[in-house]
């Protein structure tokens, strides 16, 4: 067996490839930009052997793939844990149409939004789409789960969720490798007409799938990643899920004094928590999220006995992820001697980078808000330009989630708001900013959009934008008067030309675009580097 | 054996390549390793931290307890005194004493650096005056690394072995700068200032 120091991320990556995975499309967010990255770099990508793509959004990842799985290949779509709100609605209807060929849907949630606007957490999306979810403990088991999940995906004909939380997927260990399945041949799904959602068909496949739900259980109960250990104590039983189980582990040595459930698959293993809930006196849940497994064992009512004991009871605090000192506490032990905090250090923000176009652009916006500052609102969106909100710009006034300037724009706009401007990136824009921009159009809503153009994916990395060097003519398309698609360059030179079409614009009582259009000087610098060592990077 | 480092920076100085190189040598000696990082903003000037935790048996957790961590290397001295609670109470400090000032109100470094010398053992380096004098500026993460190494349990060649995996890839003058400033560093830590 060959090793490999791969992360979380790159586990489950390099699990898939060896399992036989023919396509994979993702759209990065932090923390699963690695887990595509990872099979970009692979060989078999390079060599042509596996498709990888970014996609426009997650919607039209999970769609790519879906067609992949329905050609007979193994495919998988990664995306983070807000990615999968955007496709919910392949998700949840792929459950029913079904797969053919293995079809996973790798997520990373961020508990305690490390990068994110919220702690959402995937194993409830899993639950309501009704399909398997697997919650690796550690990168030798993400590294084992996509074999696993392509055969259970087959053999039951359903998407199969992969849920990863950020400190398993940004962690790196030695991992071993080997093995290569051979990738399915393309061919037709039995049944094609399953894949018509037409209500008669549909509901037909939709009993099929409330019908496989106990073989499910059973899958979980008899899955090397579900674990139950009835040695110890019984005062108390444990359940810990994913990463959980590895702080248990540390913080007793390797050795629990009590029975514990380890679980790294659901739905819940019925007959392992029955045991538990039967043989022990109090229970304790240690799982990163939500009580989702906590609400589960409580039920409504609560039961009397055994006492359940989580993030409900404040045994383990409501919002945030675990640590090893939190599962310590939960378990009663002793907090160990530590320095104090020093109060000296200060909070050290993000911040953008010198010579980042979107500063350039932050304070054109200040110069021409700052007569209209009682009326005039900035919408914005989700990339390195929310920084616009700290000091010293503080420019804009809102970002809630992908696309979201442009609809909240047109909004306010309508309600009377004005001016409103919306301020959102190149890949946001392709994501999620175009409908919402033809809406506008549609409604000729007064309404200024920036879209802050820098070439590239910069929040996640530097990946390849979508429509690089075609928005003028995206804009055109969706209807924008071509007077009123202005192309800037935003760089101090420029400032006072900038300010200029951006007053004009704001006037200008219709949909108007800017495109404010210079590379992100991180992608800059590396392609520099990259021309002057002849590509070697 | 078995350690439990902390590395703390600013994101842009090279904080997660020594991570890797760290990983790398680890993994070159065979040890178990989980080596955690935060990345997402980091690019951005923000705070970038890393838990590495090798040795001779499996590591559990990725995460260091606090209390608990035999070393806080840090590449700038706020950053080294914000993951002090995570410093065992005889666990050894090694930072870079020069500050990174993207912040608006940054505080007193005279107190910084007092309150730093407060831990014993303790390494302060001006590692970038030392990289300079190398004629290597871009190096000075790795100079840091090298004055930690009395607390990092590894031995200079499997170091220098982690620093070439880490770079495997990069230009052959940058792994030598690299190494260049790694061994400054040890040579700076050597000698009795």
């Amino acid at each position: 067996m060959a090793t490999q120091l791969l992360l979380g991320d790159e586990a489950l990556a390099q699990g898939a490839i060896d399992a036989g995975l023919s396509a994979a499309y993702a759209y990065p967010g932090t923390p699963s930009t690695e887990i595509t990255e990872h099979i970009l770099r692979s060989p078999e990508a390079r060599a042509g052997e596996i498709v990888c793509r970014w996609a426009a959004n997650e919607k039209t990842a999970l769609e790519a793939a879906l067609g992949a799985s329905y050609a007979g290949k193994r495919a998988m779509a990664s995306m983070k844990h807000v990615g999968l709100n955007v496709a919910a609605d392949p998700f949840v209807n792929a459950a029913i149409s079904g797969a053919h060929g293995g079809l996973l849907v790798n997520v990373a949630d961020d508990p305690s939004m490390h990068s994110s606007q919220n702690e959402q957490d995937s194993r409830l999306y899993a639950e309501l789409a009704l399909v398997p979810c697997f919650e690796p403990s550690d990168q030798q088991e993400a590294y084992a789960v996509p074999a696993r999940a392509f055969e259970l995906s087959e053999t039951y004909r359903v998407p199969v969720l992969v849920r990863l939380t950020t400190r398993l997927a940004h962690s790196r260990a030695t991992v071993e490798v080997g093995g290569q399945r051979p990738q399915n041949p393309l061919s037709r799904p039995e049944q094609p007409e399953r894949f018509i959602l037409l209500p008669a068909i549909a509901k037909r496949s939709y009993e099929r799938l409330v019908g496989h739900q106990p073989d499910f259980v059973r899958e979980s109960e008899a899955s090397p990643f579900n674990r139950l250990s009835q040695d110890g104590d019984r005062a108390l039983g444990i359940v810990a899920c994913g990463i959980a189980y590895n702080y248990l582990l540390e913080v007793t040595d390797g050795a629990p004094r009590h029975p514990v459930l380890k679980v790294g698959q659901y739905p819940l293993p019925a007959r392992d928590v029955e045991w538990l809930v039967e043989h022990c006196g109090r229970i304790l849940i240690l799982e990163e999220g939500y009580p989702y497994v906590e609400g589960k064992l409580r039920g409504l009512p609560p039961r009397s006995a055994p006492a359940i004991h989580g993030r409900l009871t404040g045994d383990v605090p409501r919002t945030g992820e675990l640590s090893p000192d939190i599962v310590a506490a939960a378990l009663g032990l002793s907090a160990l001697a530590r320095r104090a905090a020093s109060s000296v250090p200060a909070p050290r923000p993000p911040a953008f980078c010198p010579g980042c176009p979107h500063a350039d652009t932050c304070k054109v916006l200040a110069e021409v808000l700052v007569s209209r500052r009682d009326s005039a609102r900035v919408f914005s969106d989700i990339g390195c330009y929310t920084l616009g909100a700290l000091p010293p710009h503080g420019v804009i006034d809102t970002c809630v989630e992908m696309g979201a300037s442009i609809t909240m724009a047109h909004g306010a706009s309508e309600a009377g708001l004005r001016p409103a401007v919306a301020l959102i990136g190149d890949s946001t824009f392709t994501h999620s900013g175009m409908t919402g921009l033809l809406d506008c159009v549609n409604a000729n809503a007064d309404v200024t959009v920036i879209i802050v153009d820098n070439l590239t994916v910069a929040m996640t990395g530097g990946q390849r934008s979508a429509a690089e060097n075609r928005l003028v003519s995206i804009c055109r398309g969706l209807g924008v008067d071509e007077a009123h698609i202005r192309v800037i360059e935003p760089h101090p030179r420029n400032h006072k030309q900038n300010v200029a079409v951006l007053d004009q614009e704001i006037q200008y009582p219709g949909t108007s675009v800017i495109i404010a259009q210079r590379e992100c000087i991180q992608t800059a610098k590396r392609s520099a580097r990259r021309g002057a060592r002849g590509g070697q990077e | 054996m078995r350690r439990d480092i902390i590395l703390a920076g600013v994101g842009g100085q090279g904080l997660l390549a020594l991570a890797a190189v760290l990983g790398q040598a680890a993994r070159g000696l065979g040890l178990h390793l989980k080596q955690a990082e935060v990345h997402g903003m980091a690019q951005r000037g923000g705070v970038v931290q890393s838990h590495v935790r090798f040795g001779d048996r499996p590591v559990h957790s990725d995460l260091v307890r606090e209390g608990t961590a035999d070393l806080v290397l840090a590449l700038e001295p706020m950053e080294a005194l914000r993951y002090l609670p995570y410093l065992k109470l005889d666990g050894a400090l090694v930072s870079d004493t020069r500050p990174v000032r993207n912040i608006p109100e940054y505080p007193d470094v005279d107190r910084i650096l007092a309150e730093l010398r407060v831990i014993t053992p303790h390494r302060l380096v001006d590692a970038a005056a030392l990289a300079e004098q190398a004629g290597s500026p871009q190096a000075s993460n790795l100079v840091v690394l090298g004055a930690g190494l009395p607390f990092l349990g590894l031995p200079v060649e499997a170091l220098e072995d982690g620093i070439r995996a880490a770079f495997a890839g990069k230009a052959e003058a940058v792994v030598a700068a690299n190494l260049r400033g790694f061994k400054l560093g040890v040579e700076w830590t050597q000698v009795p200032s």
